[in-house]
């Protein structure tokens, strides 16, 4: 196809979805008004379990299935990901000198390092309560641990990070999940059925699996992310062919 | 979204706001697109991150807005800034220019941006 051919072919495709899109808008309901059928139901339930954050009581309570699926799609992609960028047999390894740092970067690393990871594991811990939950959670995890990268090196992040601990913890935690789905489906009849006590709602100790599900996937994503990182991050820095 | 619009009334500061965010939004992807260079591309990238996770948060999905800012503003640019480290180490390599791996601080300091 010729680039002006391309061009009017975009050209068509844009206008025609810019049109569906605003007549698609004009019917939405107002945004905060009182028409939610399907968040009344979701709320009902989520209050019925005691979970007060009603997504995580979808997530990971009424659609806990669902969430069982995409947290084994981000395992398979981490293991692609470690396994394309793996050392083949024609690179080396070389040792990448330390780079200056500045001591205000330095300094706002060394700060920020402990209150990141505290904020990290406080989002995991709170996912039955408050927005976030071990995906959100796992991700400021795995992204806070790389402060350690930004405010000394590049040696500093490989102590602070032991790979193959979390390349296994990563398989741990993805079969957690299921196993926990296994214990449900022994003890209660049905996967992934709740085998906990609901607890108080609005208390750490509520929604009956909900926040045990979030630690799981919450470790799984964390060492997932650390380990692609590390594979890139080692692309970049030490493996040369 | 422009539901009240439709109906004749005042539109609600919250739909004025998801509005704008809209528009900021399609605005910053359509910089992203039009970014050849993969660098930049990861700094606007990083941006629409931004702008996605603010649009999220206005549209009361405080949950999804946490991973957008997580995913969008951060870890997709810092995997296409180590990218292009790499190629580029690979590159100089080859051509045996003399500056070959003697730069740790080159992908340190665009990452800190994202």
């Amino acid at each position: 196809m010729s680039r002006a051919a391309r061009v009017r072919l975009f050209w068509a495709a844009a206008l025609l979805f810019a049109a569906g899109y605003v007549v698609a808008c004009l019917e939405l309901p107002p945004l905060g008004g009182p028409f939610h059928p399907y968040g009344e139901r979701a709320v009902a339930a989520a209050l019925g379990r005691r979970t007060a954050n009603t997504v995580s009581s979808v997530n990971f309570d009424l659609r806990g299935f669902d969430t069982l699926g995409e947290e084994f799609v981000l395992f398979t992609a981490a293991l692609g990901a470690v396994l394309l960028l793996r050392r083949t047999r024609d690179e080396h390894v070389s040792a990448p000198r330390p780079g200056r740092v500045l001591p205000t970067v330095r300094l706002a690393g060394t700060v920020l390092l402990p209150v990141v990871l505290v904020t990290g594991v406080y989002v995991v811990a709170h996912g039955q309560l408050t927005p976030g939950g071990g995906f959100q959670g796992g991700v400021v995890l795995a992204t806070g641990l790389h402060l350690a990268y930004l405010a000394a090196d590049y040696r500093v992040l490989r102590r602070v990070r032991p790979r193959a601990v979390l390349e296994v913890a990563e398989a741990v935690a993805a079969g957690a999940f299921a196993l926990l789905g296994l214990i449900g489906l022994v003890r209660a009849g049905s996967f992934l059925e709740n085998v906990l006590p609901l607890g108080t709602f609005g208390a750490l100790a509520s929604g009956g699996q909900v926040p045990v599900l979030n630690a799981a996937v919450g470790l799984e994503v964390a060492s997932a992310l650390v380990v692609v990182l590390a594979g890139f991050i080692d692309q970049a820095l030490e493996i040369e062919s | 979204m422009t539901g009240a619009v439709a109906t004749g009334a005042v539109p609600n500061p919250a739909e004025v706001f998801a509005a704008v965010a809209v528009v900021l939004a399609a605005a910053v992807a359509t910089v992203a697109a039009r970014t050849r260079d993969p660098v930049r591309q990861a700094v606007v990238l990083s941006a629409l991150g931004l702008v996605l996770s603010v649009l999220f948060l206005l549209v009361q999905a405080p949950d999804v807005a946490l991973s957008q800012l997580a995913v969008g503003a951060a870890i997709t640019p810092l995997l296409i800034l180590l990218t292009v480290r790499a190629i580029r180490r690979r590159a100089a390599q080859e051509t045996e220019a003399p500056d070959s791996g003697k730069n740790p601080e080159g992908g340190r300091g665009s990452g800190g941006g994202g």
